[in-house]
């Protein structure tokens, strides 16, 4: 079946089975920033922006963004490419492969929060998991990185 | 130095984080044909009948493959160098199957839905076997797990599959019976630690197609491509020369992308159909049927004097392998060659024990390799023998610990699968890190326990640790450098960035030898036909050892430089200065830029390329000493961690910022390990923790602060005096933890994961005696 979605800004109609999750239809879409960590929305690495919201890819229909708006990473490279100068300057990208979801979901949370507290930071990403750095870096350079580029 | 020690920023982390397409997955030909497998639902059982014929009438399926299809060939995933130390006991697709989730039928098909429908369509007939799901009754069972008789190991390992031991291990130093009959007390303890699961962000990937060449290309997320070359080409019988492997980037390992997984099965799919493969595993796959870290029951025996001298370390351990018996003997030699030197002045030591086969996932490579279990087992015996002594356990440590310049027996006794090297501790900073560790905790104030006014109580505790630097004699690493025009280089490396940063460290390495700067140094790494070798990233080798070929290829460009340079300006190599931007003799001068301009378009044209290799003649351990404070709740058992402070000694840190990077994330791992990562079977032999619902990794919230510092040391043999750093921190938060919460409330926890039931039946049991029940 045709969706028609917003994508990154642009307006794109895809085909699709109505069983189809968002994150194999953008992955087949060359949307390749998204990627694949589970199967039921527990690790984050699929998040995008649904109407600026962060949603797991994974558990999410396709079909249920018709008519929405969907942000990749592919949509924010500004902003990763602001976020990832902090992640460098503490250390805190290692695999890099939960990156891209990191960037969409502290995109979104600094439109979402205004100077979060630390706790409001770990409780708008917690369900973005990390094997590699211990967290402590991210959190150090996510912190930075609102303070200094708050909107 | 102007590049190395520097906390300079990872030089990918930037299109990482712009989503910029890189791992394997992203590289996969469009048209795939997705592979999928059909898995074993019983722990042990004999497939009587298969039938595919539903299956392979399916439009869309390109191909069906069952044990009837492949030779049959006995190899070992492990992704070892060869030959291997583990036992070949694994066949591509077999008649049995050995656990629930291995291997039955594989099927690809043009995509996921017609590959999942496919394996809805066959029909397999099991013989069910009774299995053995406790690997303490696995020893002389009655029940073989692997009675074939074409199995073997590639040198003795103690291999006796009729017996269900996979590898058996014995050494000794001194008489134990002995000094443990004259020591004043002993101490006498059992521990037990679980199958710990990778949980890389990344699961399983490998896709393959056949090049333009008619050659079988394949990407893998792999932490040993020129091993998974090498495997592929022995186990499908297809030429080492038509095969090639591209490492891309790796969404992390941690051991688990050590071994080979996918790769066979999908190169056995483009090898018969011509066309374009993938896999990725599911979650629930990278949890039930790649591998795990290998549960064991450590047997402890610790004998000393009253004044503290500790004399013996008695030691058996039976560890549990799983179905196959990948990394079986080398992790369990490990959980003793790299924890017992630490206590290097007893008078005898013993450590033997078998690692038998289960029906359950099998184990193999996660860091720390054993030395997380022996590390557990270990340091918490040494409190429990000083609560004995009536002894401060640090004073203890600092009486009977490895110092610098000193030696054990043990390293030339026990290596990884053979005998060991002899070696002297030329750099050791344990004392500095066990005092730097107590000032950073502020111990002298918290210890042993500071009461809250609720229900809570404080408590700290500690464990020391070492790890290794490479396998020596074993591992070799390469590297290759190229001067471009412009005066810029390329480094080629085997060695695997699998998100530890060794890209960025080594190319520091390479730059600070050159005397130029990090953007002058381009990394690629790793193909098997563009880059040398490198047996891969384990054993925590890549700074010491790969780092090691980057410096000696450095230093041999820098000479070429010299000597083209000293040809250019008419003069001999003597007369120049070279600070790696300008070649100067007194009156005369030539920047790098323009001689290797000249070098590739005007004069004395040539390409300059230095190529050298490294295997180690010795494992320089890395040490730490950990300390954590935890919160315990007596109403709840639920355990705070409030700070966990690391002081790690791993010489010169080529980029601090990256060391401590990889000392934090193995912290947390290890924190995961010791009170959180719980590993359930059902009865039926089903792992039920194989989602990340069930099996709980920590979350940003549980990670409160982490304290790490480095000391100042120099290993001489390490590149700029550096050691290994990848797995050293993962030891020592399952004994630190269980030290501390015995000092917060007096519950010894002896089995992993410390989880807060088994604190409370803990508590209550001392309630209970208190109560003279």
């Amino acid at each position: 079946m045709k969706i028609k979605v917003k994508i990154n800004g642009y307006n794109k109609t895809f085909d699709v089975n109505p069983d189809e999750y968002l994150l194999d239809t953008l992955r087949a879409n060359d949307y390749l920033s998204v990627k694949k960590g589970c199967d039921n929305s527990s690790c984050g690495v699929c998040t995008v922006l649904f109407d600026g919201k962060p949603v797991p890819s994974c558990s999410l229909l396709t079909v249920k963004t018709e008519g929405h708006e969907i942000t990749t990473v592919e949509g924010i490279q500004k902003d990763a490419e602001r976020l990832s100068e902090y992640f460098g300057h503490q250390g805190a990208d290692q695999c890099g492969y939960c990156n891209p979801s990191m960037a969409l979901t502290v995109y979104a949370l600094k439109h979402e929060i205004k100077n979060p507290t630390d706790a409001e930071i770990n409780d708008y990403l917690v369900g973005n998991l990390c094997r590699c750095t211990g967290y402590q870096s991210q959190h150090l350079a996510i912190k930075k990185y609102l303070e200094d580029d708050q909107l | 130095m102007k590049v190395v020690n520097h906390e300079l920023p990872s030089i990918d982390g930037k299109g990482l984080m712009m989503g910029r397409p890189a791992y394997t997955d992203d590289l996969a030909e469009r048209n795939s044909l997705i592979v999928k497998v059909l898995r074993s639902p019983h722990p042990y059982a004999k497939i009587v009948k298969i039938d595919c014929s539903k299956a392979r009438a399916l439009e869309g399926v390109e191909l069906v493959l069952t044990y009837e299809d492949f030779e049959r060939r006995p190899f070992t995933r492990a992704g070892q160098g060869y030959p291997e130390p583990s036992p070949h006991d694994k066949f591509v697709l077999d008649q049995y199957v050995r656990y629930v989730g291995d291997e039955a039928v594989v099927v690809a098909a043009l995509d996921n839905k017609i590959a999942d429908e496919a394996l809805s369509l066959i029909d397999i007939e099991y013989e069910v076997l009774e299995p053995i799901l406790d690997f303490e009754e696995a020893y002389e069972n009655k029940i073989v797990i692997h009675p074939e008789p074409e199995i073997h190991d590639m040198f003795p390992i103690g291999f006796e599959p009729l017996k269900n031991v996979a590898a058996a291990y014995h050494m000794h130093v001194g008489d134990v019976e002995k000094s443990l009959n004259e020591s004043d007390v002993v101490l006498e303890q059992s521990f037990y630690t679980q199958a710990q699961a990778h949980a890389m962000m990344e699961p399983h990937t490998v896709n393959a197609r056949i090049d333009y060449q008619n050659r079988l290309m394949i990407y893998s997320s792999t932490q040993t491509p020129f091993h998974v070359r090498r495997i592929i080409s022995q186990v499908l019988d297809y030429p080492l020369s038509k095969i090639r492997v591209i490492k891309p980037r790796v969404g992390g390992g941690f051991g688990g992308k050590q071994a080979i997984h996918g790769e066979i099965l999908v190169s056995a799919v483009t090898l018969r159909t011509g066309k374009p493969s993938k896999m990725v595993f599911t979650r629930k796959e990278v949890f039930e049927s790649s591998y795990s870290r290998h549960p064991m029951r450590l047997d402890i025996k610790l004998g000393a004097d009253k004044d503290g001298t500790l004399k013996a370390i008695d030691c058996y351990v039976l560890s549990d392998t799983g179905a196959y018996g990948e990394h079986a003997l080398t992790v369990f030699m490990v959980a003793g060659s790299k924890v017992l030197p630490l206590y290097n002045k007893v008078d005898s030591v013993r450590f033997h024990g078998n690692v038998v086969y289960t029906n359950h996932t099998p184990a193999g490579a996660y860091r720390g390799y054993g030395a997380i279990q022996g590390n557990f087992a270990l340091e918490s015996a040494i409190d429990m023998l000083c609560e004995k002594l009536n002894m401060d356990p640090i004073k203890f440590r600092q009486k009977n610990m490895i110092l610098e310049g000193e030696t054990s027996p043990i390293f030339a006794i026990m290596g990884e699968g053979t005998e060991g090297t002899a070696m002297f501790m030329e750099s050791c900073k344990l004392d500095f890190c066990v005092n730097r560790g107590l000032e950073l905790l502020d111990w002298k104030h918290k210890y042993p326990r500071v009461k809250q006014d609720n229900n809570k109580v404080k408590g700290v505790g500690m464990a020391i640790a070492m790890q290794g630097s490479g396998i020596p004699y074993i591992d070799m690493a390469a590297a290759t450098i190229k001067l471009n025009d412009d005066g810029f280089y390329n480094l080629l490396i085997g060695a695997t960035d699998i998100g530890q940063g060794s890209d960025t460290i080594l190319a520091q390495i390479a730059a600070e030898a050159l005397g130029t700067t990090l953007d002058k140094v381009i990394v690629y790494s790793s193909d098997s036909d563009l880059t040398p070798f490198d047996t891969g990233a384990y054993a925590s080798s890549t700074t010491y050892v790969s780092g090691n070929a980057v410096l000696k290829a450095a230093n041999d460009m820098r000479k070429m430089i010299l000597t083209e340079g000293a040809h250019a300006l008419g003069v001999d190599v003597k007369d120049i200065e070279y600070d790696g931007v300008v070649l100067k003799t007194k009156d005369n001068e030539i920047t790098l830029k323009q001689l290797s301009n000249r070098l590739y378009y005007n004069e004395d044209q040539k390409q300059l390329t230095s190529t050298n290799s490294y295997v180690g003649t010795k494992s320089p351990p890395p040490f730490m000493a950990g300390f954590v404070e935890v919160d315990v709740d007596t109403m709840t058992g639920e355990v705070d961690i409030i700070e966990y402070v690391s002081v790690v000694d791993c010489g010169t840190t080529i980029n601090p910022m990256l060391a401590r990077g990889q000392v934090e994330g193995g912290i947390v791992q290890g924190i995961g390990m010791a009170i959180y990562e719980e590993v359930l079977y059902n009865k039926k032999g089903t792992l039920i923790t194989n989602n990340f619902l069930n099996y709980k990794i920590p979350t940003r919230l549980e990670v409160k602060k982490l304290t790490t510092e480095f000391a100042v040391s120099y290993e001489e043999a390490g590149p700029f005096g550096a050691k290994s750093v990848g797995e050293i921190g993962i030891d020592t938060p399952p004994a630190a933890l269980a030290n501390a919460i015995y000092n917060a409330i007096g519950v010894r926890i002896t089995s992993l994961p410390i989880t807060p039931e088994k604190i409370l039946r803990g508590i209550n049991e001392l309630r209970g005696q208190k109560n003279g029940k």
